[in-house]
């Protein structure tokens, strides 16, 4: 009987300790699939972060580092300039990625590292219960942003993408989202590029993948798909932010 | 033996780091150990190495963490105030059992302090550099020679024992130049079965992890390594006595101002005086059975040191008091002068009030 | 025998650099030496100076508070060292730049317009190794015959062009009679 489905080989037969509904299960399989299709799977290492998916480590069937709270992007630097050979990626959320470690992202995309970083945007401290993220929209409630996040008081979102498409060394980012079956196919084409560019020393690169957490927004997996695409996708519009190979591509 | 150059203290530690087969060093400037960087950025592009000067100390010590993860010698080098930014990673390096190789080369404290020697970085080398229950090996050079041949062994202590070795100078021993052999022998070199290189589909995947979310297995985590520790402390204590073999009184201090003490010892001696030194080599390891057993046979103790008072702490415990212990001490990068020991060698022999 | 050695100035004297020279040449004597400069923003246009020691014995601190030999370039070092110097020891003084006598008279002291010979003889740049040619033949820190091995050391492999015209200065230095 021909196989139609399976699980992705870059993926452990660890059961995943997500919520119903968070969307990390689809973005971690789709990794998965891009260093399968890729067959890179022997020589990736992954730097999981500080956040929901710390223990990414487990699920992630290749070596792994568990890095602290927003150096991921370091300790892939010295994980890829140690062994060139090995394709490293990080896989962050906002908090780690956009607030604590905005340092360590932007001046590896400054050097240019030979990385691909994954970047989950959920607009929302998932892991500690929901507080207010880098990425949070103006009004969202959040437990410490109970009124709605105040601009005037505590200032704006980050939009990462915008921001490092002026970072000369930065080769390759896109945002985009995993709410529907259109999207996550998108979603995948471009980390599996992101991986690509590594392979082919281009240089490097982030995928915003737009993303949701039913549990710390308080709705049910399908509203928080809604308000998703109602909310987030405005705010943060999907697409190529830059591309230095477009013309190539 | 090769022939002996003169070198600062900074660039011949430098160089020493690269004979011990390291190709990876991840800094940010700081004085007084910018040498380091400098030597390092001319070097390392010569020899296929990296040279990779950080947006942060925070950053360096991560990518220390990925060079070491990855299996390779990795080394960063930065003076107190640096030191407690790298807290964190120095932190993560012990909880996943990581060796790496930072070097501090301290000024005055706290804050941004002064930029003059120092030693005021004691309690923080040995006792906690940052969160949790872990020790560095900690390696106080007291000459340039000593500055590369504790190098040169703290790579290989690192490697051995998977964890940080930390080799704490200060702004004279990095600035100052003496003869220098750099005929350092043969790099051992160790099995790393558990680095992160890709699992080229021919062994379970390879995971450097300090987190351990059930209490009871964080617990063994943290036996096991104390088990370790314990091994250390009775295998590998280094140290150094002068004169001692009649002694009094006994001098205790490492680095600069040990050296100090030296040229105090030998007036006192002019004088007819007792005394004699310890000198600690290895911080953590202390030296501690040597120093009970020195309690039996001297008066008193002087703990000489470039801070408030910190070492003096641990001879009162290796000492369990038994024996009078007197301060002479000099703070935010003041050195104190071998006759500032004298008298205090002096005060001691006469059975001053401590 | 050990000689404790000061040497004062301004930044930009190349009053580390001749130290070096004297510590390298110690060295290849076979002798213990040390050499330890301050550093720090002070180097930057400011006041520079550095404890040199060359001895029989090994040497102990690095750092010279009381030196035999104090070799001084501009007036706040003399000022600010001579009543260190001990009792016997030697002041060496740049007397094109600092226009006052020594103070004390239980030490011997030298002057040399070091700056103003550097200036007429062509080598600007070079008081420094004027005055510690002149050092040397007081003192007898090191022998003079074997200038040149240390200034090899000493002068980097890109300056090599440069060797002639400190040995040059060192023999000025070191022929001069007030």
């Amino acid at each position: 009987m021909a196989v139609v489905f399976e699980k992705p080989k870059a993926l452990t037969d660890a059961v995943l300790h997500y919520c119903p509904g968070c969307t990390h299960g689809i973005i971690h399989r789709l990794v998965a699939e891009a260093i399968d299709e890729l067959g890179i799977q022997g020589k990736t290492v992954g730097i999981a972060p500080v956040g929901c998916s710390v223990m990414a480590y487990d699920y992630f069937d290749i070596d792994m580092v568990q890095a602290a709270h927003g150096r991921a992007p370091a300790v892939a630097t010295g994980v890829k300039r140690a062994n060139p050979e090995n394709i490293v990626f990080t896989y962050q959320g906002d908090g780690d990625l956009a607030a604590i470690g905005t340092a360590e992202t932007v001046h590896s995309a400054a050097r240019g590292e030979n990385i691909t970083i994954i970047f989950v945007n959920n607009a929302i401290y998932g892991m500690t219960g929901g507080q207010m993220a880098p990425t949070t929209l103006p009004g969202q409630v959040t437990q410490t942003s109970p009124y709605g996040r105040d601009t005037a008081s505590v200032g704006f979102p980050l939009k990462v993408c915008e921001l490092l498409s002026n970072v000369d060394g930065a080769t390759y980012l896109e945002r985009v989202a995993v709410n529907n079956v259109k999207n996550v196919k998108a979603a995948k084409k471009a980390i599996k590029k992101a991986f690509e560019y590594q392979v082919e020393g281009k240089g490097f690169s982030l995928i915003e993948v737009v993303s949701t957490c039913p549990t710390n927004w308080g709705m049910t997996p399908q509203n928080a798909l809604n308000w998703l695409e109602e909310n987030m996708i405005p705010y943060y519009p999907l697409g190529v932010y830059k591309d230095k190979y477009a013309q190539e591509g | 033996m090769s022939e002996k150059v003169l070198m600062k203290g900074n660039e011949a530690l430098a160089e020493a780091a690269i004979m011990a087969g390291c190709r990876h060093y991840l800094g940010y400037p700081i004085t007084p150990q910018t040498e380091i960087a400098a030597y390092m950025a001319k070097r390392m592009p010569k020899i296929g190495g990296t040279f990779l000067q950080a947006e942060s100390e925070v950053s360096a010590i991560n990518m220390v963490i990925g060079v070491a993860s990855a299996g390779k010698r990795a080394m960063t080098s930065s003076s107190s105030p640096g030191i407690s930014l790298k807290g964190e990673g120095l932190s993560y390096l012990a909880g996943c059992d990581l060796p790496a190789f930072v070097v501090n080369v301290q000024r005055g404290g706290p804050g941004l302090g002064g930029i003059q020697p120092s030693q005021s970085d004691y309690f923080q080398a040995v006792k906690g550099t940052s969160h949790g229950d872990y020790h560095m090996l900690v390696l106080a050079p007291a000459s340039v020679q000593e500055m590369v041949s504790m190098t040169f062994k703290g790579f290989d202590l690192a490697d051995k024992y998977r964890m940080t070795v930390m080799l704490l100078a200060d702004g004279t021993m990095g600035q100052m130049m003496e003869p220098v052999s750099l005929d350092m022998g043969e790099v051992t070199e160790y099995e790393k079965p558990w680095a992160v290189t890709g699992t080229k589909g021919e062994r379970a995947h390879n995971i450097v992890n300090s987190l351990f979310l059930k209490p009871e297995e964080l617990e063994v985590k943290n036996f096991e390594r104390y088990e370790k520790y314990r091994y250390i402390e009775e295998n590998e204590v280094m140290y150094e006595e002068y004169m001692m073999d009649d002694a009094d009184i006994c001098i205790v201090a490492f680095g600069i101002a040990a050296r100090i003490s030296k040229n105090a010892i030998d007036m006192a001696r002019a004088k007819g005086i007792k005394v004699g030194m310890l000198r600690p080599i290895t911080l953590w390891p202390f030296p501690k059975k040597e120093m009970r057993a020195i309690a039996d046979r001297v008066q008193s103790f002087i703990s000489v040191e470039l801070n408030m008072g910190q070492m003096i702490e641990d001879i009162k415990l290796a000492t369990e008091c038994t024996k009078p212990v007197y301060l002479c001490n000099r703070t935010g990068g003041m050195i104190m002068t071998p006759e500032e020991v004298l008298a205090k060698i002096e005060e001691a022999s006469k059975g001053g009030n401590n | 025998m050990t000689k404790n050695m000061l040497i004062a100035g301004f930044g930009g004297q190349g009053i580390l650099f001749c130290g070096k020279f004297l510590a390298y040449e110690g060295l290849l004597e076979d002798k213990s030496v040390s050499w330890l400069p301050s550093y720090g923003p002070e180097m930057r246009g400011g006041t520079a100076n550095c404890s040199v020691i060359i001895s029989d014995i090994p040497v102990g601190s690095p750092i010279v508070s009381n030196p035999d030999i104090l070799m001084v370039m501009n007036m706040p070092s003399l000022d600010k060292y001579e009543d260190a110097t001990v009792s016997g020891g030697q002041i060496f003084v740049d007397s094109a730049l600092i226009d006052r006598k020594v103070n004390r008279t239980d030490v011997e002291a030298y002057y040399i317009p070091a700056t103003k010979l550097a200036n007429d003889e062509g080598l600007s740049g070079l008081a420094n190794m004027i005055m510690i040619g002149y050092v040397i033949k007081k003192s007898g820190i090191i022998p003079f015959e074997n200038i040149d091995r240390a200034l090899q050391k000493v002068v980097p492999a890109s300056k090599q062009h440069l060797l002639d015209s400190n040995r040059k200065a060192l023999e000025l230095g070191y022929n001069f009679s007030e």
